[in-house]
């Protein structure tokens, strides 16, 4: 664990220098030092930054809360169901791949432009992660690991709640982290519409103004938010699925 | 007591049905000891499963204490092949599980930290995951889980398979000691010939596809460690039946 916060901290330095570098060799408005950037966070976080923060925040929570309510059910249902899986898997498979970005103008007539929409497109991007994460790990479980609780005579709850669930945990994180990403991207493409508040507002309007440290200012935090979800993410994951070891 | 009276079983396969167990009859008086033995593939871990209410797709009576099986009235200890701990449970939960299911309002009885020390279960053993463990303690873990129920019935499919000569005998011995405490009646799949006339009272051996009875032999070795005469006559003798060369054996 230290080594990996040492690696971290390495590779933001490492970042950081070669950012400083970049910028006094190139010395252009649009690549400001990091320094001045750094200045900028501490003088605006508070009053400004944070409640945009806030704001992206929010809308992950609430489209990750969502996303897990309705795909977690649905995945445990179509590994458990063979009926459920055939009914459910051809609508699965028909709009997986289509790409969520491409139905924001259809959500945003039906959801109106505020946050109901953003956390809609944020639920379209983590479902289907989350669906067929759920509903693979429930089927690659080994018939035999049910029998001892089967031959117990225990119900659906106790096999949800002691089987089902702990079994799919690794791949629901994995799909949660690997979806996480893309629903970061599509958030600040959605905050760009219909909202004044949001890091993907902050930053368009901070770029609309040519104020680019305050722009620069804004990446930086939409980064270290991701940064923030993944390490909470990972410390989820260590915790949770830690009887599955690490090298 | 065990009862099975003509018992067939089925599963099915790509080609079709596939016949399992036919015409099977077995008794196992209560707290009793009976070893299945016979070739893969004749049926055994079906035969068990069945025991266990896990698989319904047979015709025939199946009755314990004279009820028909059914996990949900009856305490069924079942010790699967690869001792069937969960994974993401620490031994401890996995050792309580059972109790857990079967007794959800009721605390842990109090013999349980006698019974783990009669196991060799020490407390550093019962925070650490399955896969930190092995083979012998997981085994130790899973007769844990399945004493600590106190059981009507305990069903074990080659439970000793996959431990090394060593430990094989030393958990025989451990197991020994848990049944004569609770007089739980037992049976025990195994491909082992030793093992059958060591842990059996009885013991039933089974023809090839699909299974049947083909010898039912009372068994003088039980719970003896000996190499006499008699043992190894007795050892050619469940070898001929396996073999399929009985009549001359």
């Amino acid at each position: 664990m230290r080594k990996r916060i040492l690696a971290s901290f390495f590779g933001a330095v490492s970042l950081f220098c070669a950012w400083l570098i970049l910028a006094e060799i190139v010395r252009l408005p649009i690549i400001p030092s990091p320094l001045l950037v750094v200045e900028k966070i501490s003088e605006i976080f508070c009053g400004t930054i944070a409640v945009h923060g806030m704001y992206s925040l929010g809308r992950i929570i609430a489209g990750l809360l969502l996303a897990v309510g309705v795909g977690l059910p649905v995945g445990v249902l179509m590994g458990w169901s063979r009926r459920a899986d055939r009914l459910l898997a051809p609508l699965v498979y028909l709009t997986y791949p289509v790409p969520k970005i491409a139905l924001l103008p259809i959500v945003m007539l039906l959801f109106g432009l505020g946050d109901g929409s953003k956390t809609i497109m944020l639920f379209l991007i983590l479902v289907f992660q989350v669906v067929i994460a759920v509903r693979d790990s429930i089927r690659a479980i080994p018939e035999e690991v049910f029998y001892p609780l089967a031959s117990l005579g225990a119900g659906f709850r106790v096999i949800l709640c002691e089987v089902l669930l702990p079994a799919s945990l690794p791949k629901f994180m994995t799909a949660i982290r690997v979806a996480m990403a893309t629903a970061i991207s599509v958030l600040f493409f959605t905050e760009t519409f219909g909202t004044q508040y949001g890091m993907g507002y902050f930053i368009m309007d901070a770029w609309l103004r040519v104020n680019y440290l305050e722009m620069y200012s804004g990446i930086v935090v939409l980064s270290a938010m991701g940064l923030f979800l993944f390490g909470v993410l990972d410390c989820a994951e260590r915790y949770f699925c830690r009887w599955q070891g690490r090298e | 007591m065990i009862c099975v009276s003509n018992l067939s079983a089925y599963y099915d396969t790509a080609k079709g049905r596939s016949m399992a167990l036919k015409g099977l009859n077995l008794e196992v008086p209560k707290g009793g000891i009976c070893a299945l033995i016979g070739p893969s593939g004749c049926g055994k871990s079906t035969l068990l499963r069945i025991l266990a209410g896990i698989a319904s797709n047979y015709e025939g009576e199946v009755s314990i204490e004279g009820a028909p099986v059914n996990p949900k009235s009856l305490s069924i200890g079942f010790i699967p092949q690869n001792y069937g701990l969960l994974p993401w449970k620490t031994v401890r939960d996995n050792i309580r599980l059972s109790w857990k299911v079967k007794h959800p309002e009721t605390p842990v009885p109090d013999g349980e930290e006698k019974m783990l020390a009669r196991l060799g279960i020490g407390e550093e053993f019962l925070a650490r995951f399955p896969r930190e463990l092995s083979g012998g303690q997981q085994q130790r873990a899973s007769l844990a889980r399945a004493f600590l129920l106190q059981p009507d019935v305990l069903l074990m499919d080659e439970p000793f398979s996959a431990l090394d000569a060593i430990t094989r005998e030393e958990m025989q011995e451990v197991f020994f000691e848990l049944w004569r405490a609770q007089a739980v009646t037992a049976v025990i799949v195994t491909h082992d010939i030793e093992e059958a006339l060591y842990l059996g009272q009885t013991i039933v051996v089974l023809s090839s596809s699909p299974g049947r009875v083909s010898m039912v032999m009372e068994n003088p070795h039980f719970a003896r460690r000996e190499a006499s005469g008699d043992f190894a006559a007795q050892k050619a003798r469940l070898r001929g039946w396996l073999t399929g060369k009985g009549a001359e054996a």
